[in-house]
């Protein structure tokens, strides 16, 4: 049988993620490829950016380095990574430094992570690197930690793709004697580095931050590969890849107890990794009373401050409403509260829970209880 | 005669039962929320892991006296190079399980809760933006004697003359080591 036709299997990623700048990703990257090429396979960097770090460019010497490609954008000159030349060369790895980069004008991607795709799937083996604050998902977070926020982001799933995730990890104090001693930046850079970034508790935060995702991501890839070597039943096997991507559609109202749905229903997600959203069906027609129009003021407030989404729908069919938004949104949870005591012909109806159930199979129906504290805990 | 007036009225009291059974919610009576009442509302602002329990049980006397109800409000600060309107996980990591504390232990003694959120640049920032959207009647606040603890002396200053309600500011002592946190919270948040 010719196979020459036969596409190339797909590339092995390894992205090596650290908390920081000046972590040693970079330098661990040329470490593997002298490595890998000492081991007779051909290696070549297809990016490279020593930031002026010497120690750097001198471990680069002895891996042939592609030539960037030019662009001329607007009278400026810019240089980036050469897709096409990568393609051509066809190295059985190719080391690309900084994942999250964001092109140049007029070349073939926007994002660096997309031409690593293509390399990919041109069957070249891939060593990257990036900083957890590149994460999309962790974006907020890290711009609360540390106060800056990152502009280049990389969505979760390149990540989630990447065939293994290696933690260069150092301490907060480590990495500090390093920017000290000029290893990082510059000397005219070190003190306002040390004044912003680079403080104690900021890389102590982040570094708790990258452990965590490797861990978080290593779980994943368990339960995934598990899956794939059939070690486990094979309903489930199908289900592990998605069973790891929650979102929640929290049902709310615009009166007080809502809020502590909304929190529960963050606090879930928080522990999921997952997003969430936030459904108010808002019965046709009715104007709302100014306690209402303050409850869902205060909803909404708290929404934007968690990072969920509110959506307000109209409807009077609230349980197939739920059900459009839930597969609109690729739901997998869906919250309620308590509902208020049924009346009258209101009896006779299939319970909300019961009907969402029934519309949206292979969603968890949550309802979240009022709790009630027994005095005397939690004092101190 | 009477055997007749007898078997009608036990059937009409067992109808008047039947209908009030069918129409009143199955705790008795009507829920507070819809009872006639003035509206009163008590501010209770906090920042941090934890707030003073000497402010919280002033807050739920004061509740319980005058039949109003409490408006817990987490304070958050915004980096500068920060949107206002950011999203703050970090801060809402400590501030939602406290918010969730208090509305059990106030709840739990049948006061009212309708908790809020507020951002700003500095937590006066965001208690002034919350004034803006927000009425009440009281506003408690507890002095405390460390700057690095929330509202300082210069804020509860700014409270006191912006404020169209009644303050009480409580001066700091021995029993602010008492404090309601996270840890209150009764079963997993």
């Amino acid at each position: 049988m010719d196979t020459t036709d036969a596409p190339p299997a797909r590339g092995h990623l390894r992205v090596l993620i650290g908390m920081a700048a000046g972590v040693g990703k970079t330098y661990r990257m040329l470490l593997e490829g002298h490595a890998e090429q000492e081991a007779g396979r051909d290696v070549v960097i297809g990016l490279l950016e020593t930031h002026a770090r010497e120690d750097t460019a001198k471990l680069a010497e002895g891996l042939p380095i592609l030539p960037r490609r030019r662009i001329t954008y607007r009278g400026t000159t810019l240089e980036d990574m050469d897709l096409p030349a990568i393609l051509a060369r066809r190295p059985e790895l190719c080391l690309i430094d900084e994942l999250a980069h964001t092109n140049a004008p007029l070349l073939q991607h926007a994002k660096r992570y997309e031409d690593v795709e293509d390399v990919l799937e041109a069957g070249i083996d891939v060593i990257s690197t990036v900083n957890v604050q590149h994460l999309e998902s962790l974006n907020d977070q890290i711009a609360e930690l540390s106060g800056i926020r990152v502009r280049e982001t990389i969505p979760d799933a390149v990540l989630g793709r990447a065939d293994e995730i290696v933690l260069v990890d150092l301490t907060p104090e480590a990495l500090l004697d390093r920017l000290r001693a000029g290893k990082i930046y510059r000397p005219e850079r070190i003190d306002a580095a040390l004044n912003n970034f680079f403080r104690i508790e900021n890389l102590s935060s982040l570094r708790e931050v990258a452990l965590r995702q490797v861990a978080q991501e290593e779980g994943h890839k368990r339960l995934v590969t598990e899956a794939a070597n059939g070690s486990r039943d094979e309903t489930l096997a199908g289900a592990a890849p998605y069973a790891v991507r929650e979102r929640l559609l929290a049902l709310v109202e615009p009166y007080p107890g809502s809020q502590r749905l909304v929190r529960r229903a963050w606090r879930s997600a928080q522990r999921l990794g997952a997003d969430v959203d936030l459904l108010w069906i808002r019965p046709p027609g009715r104007d709302l009373a100014d306690d209402q129009q303050r409850s869902l003021t205060a909803l909404r407030q708290l929404a934007s401050m968690l990072g969920a989404r509110l959506f307000v729908e109209e409807s009077d069919t609230v349980p197939e409403m739920i059900a459009e938004v839930a597969r609109r949104q690729g739901s997998t949870y869906v919250l309620m509260g308590r509902s208020r005591p049924r009346r009258g012909l209101g009896r006779l109806r299939t319970p909300l829970p019961q009907r969402i159930m029934e519309l949206l199979p292979g969603v968890d129906v949550r309802i979240v209880a009022n709790r009630r504290q027994r005095a005397g805990e939690g004092e101190r | 005669m009477s055997v007749l007036a007898v078997i009608v009225a036990a059937l009409g009291g067992i109808g008047i039962g039947v209908a009030l059974g069918y129409w009143l919610p199955p705790n008795g009576r009507r829920p507070s929320r819809e009872r006639p009442q003035a509206v009163r509302r008590i501010l209770l602002p906090f920042t941090g892991q934890a707030i003073s329990r000497r402010a919280f049980e002033a807050a739920v006397r004061l509740a319980k006296a005058e039949n109003a109800s409490i408006m817990p409000a987490f304070l958050a600060r915004v980096p500068r190079n920060l949107p206002l309107d950011s999203p703050l996980p970090g801060q809402c990591t400590d501030g939602m399980p406290l918010l969730e504390a208090i509305e059990q232990r106030a709840g739990a003694q049948g006061i009212e809760v309708d908790s809020r959120v507020a951002r700003g640049r500095t937590y006066r920032d965001a208690l002034r933006r919350l004034l803006e959207q927000e009425q009440f009647d009281r506003v408690i606040v507890s002095a405390t004697d460390s700057p690095r603890k929330g509202l300082t002396g210069d804020d509860l200053e700014w409270l006191l003359t912006r404020v169209p309600a009644e303050v009480m500011i409580l001066r700091p002592a021995p029993a602010d080591t008492r404090a309601i946190s996270a840890g209150a919270l009764h079963g997993h948040f």
